[in-house]
């Protein structure tokens, strides 16, 4: 049983990672916190659950299709908002995306109603593989395989690619990535699209399973958060593991304590770790 | 002379309610007064010791609860609730702050959010209070012991003014004090605060203490005008980000941004509710949300900032708003 | 004889495996100006941030008018009467000159006017009194340098430790600055220990010299000594210095 749940709680880390991911690229990047971003993961799941029910696609066909919205919205909030509130003083972007976000749950709230909607019936709908006591959902599975590969590919290609080196760079000084001649506002506007990719494949993933409806993003969103300072901001291996262990400490938490207590488990694993880390795990 | 501009305010405010008696305008008036008076609170440790909060409302849900608890279990005034609130939540904030001093930064923050969410966590599941259900205050005849008015919102409304006289004071003397200097000072820069002999730690507990301990008895009056609270409502993460919002807006740091902030998004979120909600489609929250996007983009300095663009040179300016 | 204002003795001070400051010791007697020098890299930073409390040493002790003091907080040290400026400067940046001042002065002050007073004072002492209200965050690299060494001294200090309060500035700025030093030591009794780069400012108001090479201390000495000390030339200062420094004690 405890293997049961010790596996549960991996399997929701890495979508939890793949979330944190994209929120720590642009926290790390720009110093921004994106309130926005749970909501970014509702349009992601929307998308997907319309092009089930409108047009018949599987989830794991309008991954494509749900990443590019996403993105795009990613690149939207940057170019019209962001880029306005970057350099605000105090609270003033956090003001913006709080806004934003708002406005984005509101809006979807107003076209599709607070009513929750499901993804019925799917290439991965109710198939599990079942090892000896241990139960494996094919949808969770595939979630969690897909969160992972996307985190890989994300950081290779921040490592790897000459656009990474760039975000990098633009990281650790804006000044000096200029002066070597990197379009930072480019670089922004990029790493808000990676940004929204994340939460692109983890949406169209987890439509699978979940619920699609206008909050649905928004406990991602918080989690999120906790996740991103946990693992160090900017860190995306930092968020990595700082997924798992939250979606551990989540599941583990539900298990032994009951399942109200398992998001105040989640916040408390935090509060623990940043006693011995102020920085997070991976902090600086 | 800035003296001056404080007493009109509360001049304004205290006459509002009384020139313009419809029903709806006083509930605004009332909730700008909770608001604004939160955002002062949250001012203080957030505006003049730059320790960013996004969990004040533990302290609110902590001093609603408090009074609401006593009144319903054993008929306790809410106005000893109140101060016994107050008294629970600067205690509560020194148990949780003193550790999460150490974290700089959006650690901070994130830690304060992380302690709210853990507090609602815990009353939603604690049975004694009745957990998710909530509490619904039992309704006794008009008393100012009980802190209840069936009749009319204006003894609502004396008791917020009251509180904001209070806290607008308190918030002001602090500005003016040693204490204040102190708090902007590690603002500032950390180090240099304690080249300057300063216990940053001291000085940053104090502010917390005193800013939870007013926003407590904010989390009263709420409970005793609405007459209802569970843990979602008081604990939420909204009222955390509303007393953020509204002080960002304003302009952070000073004793008039919460003020200025809280005139503007609540009248907007309250009316954009009273016309546009009700039909359950969201359209008064996307307005109110469209329209905080566009404040900020267009006026990213806050309120305050349009001001000050707007007034003379910025050492006059700053010798307005601090002397 | 009486005890020297500060002592440290036997400082060392590690960052991992690597050994910022090793072995130093040295005392500043009541009255004197001291300078420490070196080249970069020397550890002068580490020294300092280990006497007024930013960091806690590896080893050694640290003593301030034959009281221990090492590892107190640095609000502590400062509340002794021993304080210090920052290399890279750190103002207040959203209070005004006269505001930053005040913050000081309240260390002493038991009151509002009282603390109002002092920060006057101070700022004629400083020249900054037409730049009262002025956004310290909007002043001069030469002002807020200026600022740093005001502020401290609202703190009514016994001695004060100046990390580089000199480096950037022009000739005329550094004269001011010089000037200021010693006018704070002369006129008003103040104990300096400064870590410098500009050679040419500070060894003509140095009493002592002390040098620091890779953690170490490897010179100390009045001025002349130092500047023909035939090590400190191989380590640190260079022939063409050598030249210059001597034409400038002349001059003093």
């Amino acid at each position: 049983m405890l293997l049961q749940v010790l596996l549960t709680g991996v399997l929701i880390g890495s979508v939890y990672s793949l979330v944190a991911v994209g929120l720590t690229l642009v926290w790390g990047l720009m110093d921004i916190i994106n309130f926005a971003h749970g909501e970014f993961l509702m349009i992601s799941m929307y998308t997907t659950f319309w092009l089930y029910a409108l047009l018949k696609f599987d989830p794991l066909a309008s991954l494509p299709i749900a990443v590019g919205v996403v993105a795009l919205v990613g690149v939207l909030t940057y170019k019209l908002v962001v880029k306005r509130v970057a350099n605000a003083p105090g609270l003033m972007a956090l003001l913006a995306t709080f806004g934003l976000s708002l406005f984005i749950r509101n809006l979807a709230q107003f076209l599709w109603s607070p009513n929750y909607r499901f993804v019925s019936e799917s290439l991965l709908t109710d198939k599990r593989f079942i090892i000896g006591d241990l139960i494996i959902g094919l949808p969770q599975l595939v979630a969690a395989v897909g969160s992972f590969a996307m985190t890989l590919i994300i950081a290779l290609l921040i490592k790897k690619t000459k656009t990474g080196r760039a975000i990098q760079a633009t990281a650790q000084s804006k000044d000096i990535a200029e002066l070597m001649g990197v379009n930072t506002e480019r670089i922004y506007a990029i790493t808000f699209a990676i940004s929204g990719a994340c939460v692109g494949v983890a949406g169209a993933l987890l439509a699978n399973t979940f619920p699609v409806y206008p909050e649905c993003g928004a406990m991602y969103g918080l989690l999120a958060f906790v996740i991103v300072a946990l693992g160090g901001f900017g860190n995306i291996w930092g968020a990595f593991y700082a997924g798992i262990l939250i979606g551990l400490a989540e599941t583990l938490g539900g298990f032994y304590l009951g399942t109200q207590f398992k998001y105040a488990i989640a916040f408390l694993i935090y509060l623990l770790v940043l006693q011995f880390r102020p920085k997070g795990l991976f902090g600086w | 002379m800035k003296n001056r501009a404080l007493y009109l305010i509360f001049a304004a405010v205290l006459v509002l309610p009384f020139a313009i008696t419809n029903v709806n305008f006083q509930h605004v008036m009332i909730m700008f007064l909770i608001f604004a008076s939160l955002g002062e609170s949250w001012n203080i440790i957030t505006g003049f010791a730059g320790q960013t909060s996004f969990g004040h409302a533990a302290f609110f849900g902590i001093g609603a609860y408090t009074s609401t608890v006593l009144f319903y279990k054993f008929g306790v005034s809410p106005w000893v609730g109140m101060l016994l609130g107050a008294g629970i939540a600067a205690v509560v904030s020194v148990i949780v702050s003193y550790p999460c001093f150490r974290l700089r930064g959006h650690y901070f923050a994130i830690a304060t959010l992380a302690v709210a969410e853990i507090i609602k966590q815990l009353f939603v599941s604690w049975d004694y209070v009745e957990g998710a259900t909530g509490i619904s205050i039992p309704v006794v005849e008009d008393s100012f012991i009980a802190m209840q008015f069936h009749g009319s919102k204006i003894p609502y409304f004396l008791i917020g003014f009251a509180l904001f006289f209070l806290i607008v004071m308190v918030a002001r003397s602090i500005e003016k004090s040693k204490m204040g200097f102190y708090l902007k000072a590690i603002r500032e820069s950390h180090e240099a605060a304690e080249a300057l002999g300063i216990n940053p730690r001291k000085y940053k507990l104090l502010a917390m203490m005193i800013s939870s301990a007013l926003t407590a008895l904010l989390g009263t009056l709420y409970a005793q005008y609405i007459l209802y609270i569970d843990p979602f409502m008081v604990f939420s993460l909204e009222i955390s980000m509303k007393i953020v919002l509204l002080s960002v807006l304003g302009g952070l740091g000073n004793i008039y941004g919460p003020i200025i902030g809280a005139a503007i998004l609540i009248p907007l979120s309250e009316y954009t509710r009273v016309f546009l909600g009700g039909t359950g489609k969201g359209i008064d929250l996307m307005i109110y949300g469209a329209l905080i996007v566009l404040i900020a983009c267009f006026e990213p300095h806050g309120i305050i900032g349009l001001l000050k663009k707007r007034g003379k040179k910025r050492g006059a300016l700053y010798a307005k708003t601090n002397a | 004889m009486p005890k020297p204002m500060l002592e440290a003795k036997n400082l060392t001070m590690k960052f991992g495996n690597l050994t910022a400051s090793n072995n130093v010791s040295f005392s500043v007697d009541k009255g004197e100006i001291v300078s420490l020098i070196g080249p970069n890299g020397a550890g002068k930073t580490t020294i300092f941030n280990c006497i007024s409390g930013f960091y806690k040493p590896f080893s050694g002790r640290v003593y301030f008018e034959g009281k221990d003091i090492t590892g107190l907080s640095p609000y502590k040290i400062t509340s002794m009467g021993l304080t210090r400026t920052f290399q890279i400067v750190k103002p207040l940046k959203e209070m005004t000159v006269k505001e930053n001042i005040l913050t000081g002065a309240f260390l002493r002050a038991s009151s509002r006017s009282e603390a109002e007073k002092i920060a006057d004072e101070i700022l004629k002492i400083t020249h900054l009194s037409e730049k009262k209200d002025v956004l310290a965050g909007s002043l001069t690299t030469a002002d807020k340098k200026r600022l740093e060494i005001a502020r401290v001294l609202a703190t009514k200090p016994k001695m004060i430790m100046l990390d580089e309060a000199m480096a950037g500035l022009n000739q005329t700025e550094t004269k001011e600055a010089m000037e200021l030093c010693l006018n704070l030591n002369k006129q008003h009794g103040i104990t300096l220990l400064i870590v410098e780069h500009v050679m040419e400012a500070i060894m003509p108001i140095s009493n002592r010299v002390i040098v620091l090479n890779a953690g170490e201390k490897i010179a100390e000495g009045s001025p002349e000594e130092i500047v023909n000390n035939e090590e400190v030339i191989k380590a640190y200062l260079g022939e063409r210095y050598h030249a210059k420094s001597k034409q400038t004690n002349r001059r003093v």
